[in-house]
């Protein structure tokens, strides 16, 4: 953090996050959501350790390493679901998956 | 050390882009993994190696690697063979190449003109990172303990087949439930 500033990290986190958010709302494919999920979540820790360096604290690599064991816990049952949907609907599309009726 | 933090921070933008807009989901990953390893770069730059190692080793390695099982398991099928065969086109794996040659060049400039790490004050070290974690925020570390039984306990009850039995009456609607 010598001679970057730190508003040009934040931005690139910010851009990141939009990309994230405009995926996971353009997208239908179950498996670009969660990717794009990812996307959001890696941006959000990116900022917290741009914050962290800016400070020259640790905390924010601390929130970095929580946001990390979120996104892999996150994950494995997002894939799971996913697994499961295609098995019993044949299908990956949200809108779809969102017609079923629970019985 | 300035110039490498704006090139990787253009490929991760240019790489996540690439992953939200790919139809190709094997593309979309390569992409994804050119992303996080751009933005284990500017960890790294930015002086927190640790979190830059740990980026690449769970998110590149683990998550990653995860998705690319999900996709395969998904594409069984008949057509698997045919599949495969376009899996390996130029046109999926030249880009994501490229941007990782480009990645891979930064690395190597920055080690040789050995400017990592000698920022003056300007590294926090695993040791500070692991005092504070497992002092100030060792409640945190529990929590995410409790969090990853829950997940792996979901994974393993989502994961498990169920007994046809359920299904039996199901049978003639289409599309059937959950």
């Amino acid at each position: 953090m010598i001679n970057i500033p730190m508003e040009h990290a934040l931005i690139v986190a910010i851009l990141l996050f939009i990309i994230g958010l405009a995926g996971a709302l353009m997208r239908r494919n179950l498996v670009y959501i969660l990717l794009s999920v990812e996307i959001m979540l890696n941006a959000a820790g990116f900022a917290f350790v741009v914050a962290g360096a800016r400070w020259m604290q640790p905390d924010g690599q601390v929130m970095f390493i929580f946001i990390l064991t979120m996104a892999a816990a996150e994950v494995s049952v997002g894939l799971a679901l996913i697994l499961r949907i295609y098995h019993n609907l044949k299908t990956m599309d949200a809108d779809d998956v969102s017609k079923i009726k629970p019985n | 050390m300035t110039v490498a933090f704006y090139i990787s921070s253009v490929i991760a933008i240019l790489s996540s882009l690439m992953v939200i807009t790919r139809k190709n989901a094997f593309s979309a990953l390569l992409y994804m993994i050119i992303s996080l390893l751009s933005v284990a770069l500017i960890f790294f730059i930015l002086g927190a190696a640790f979190v830059a190692a740990l980026e690449i080793i769970i998110y590149a390695g683990a998550i990653m690697v995860l998705f690319v099982f999900v996709t395969m398991m998904l594409n069984l099928g008949k057509e698997a063979e045919k599949l495969e065969k376009t899996w390996m086109r130029p046109r999926v794996w030249i880009g994501p190449s490229i941007l990782a040659l480009i990645l891979g060049v930064e690395v190597i400039l920055l080690i040789v003109s050995s400017e990592i790490g000698s920022l003056p004050g300007g590294e926090i070290t695993p040791k500070e990172v692991g005092i504070i974690l497992y002092g100030k925020y060792i409640i945190g570390v529990e929590l995410a303990a409790l969090l990853i039984t829950a997940g792996i306990l979901g994974a393993y009850h989502l994961g498990k087949r169920k007994a046809l039995l359920q299904h039996r009456y199901l049978k003639e609607e289409k599309g059937g439930s959950l």
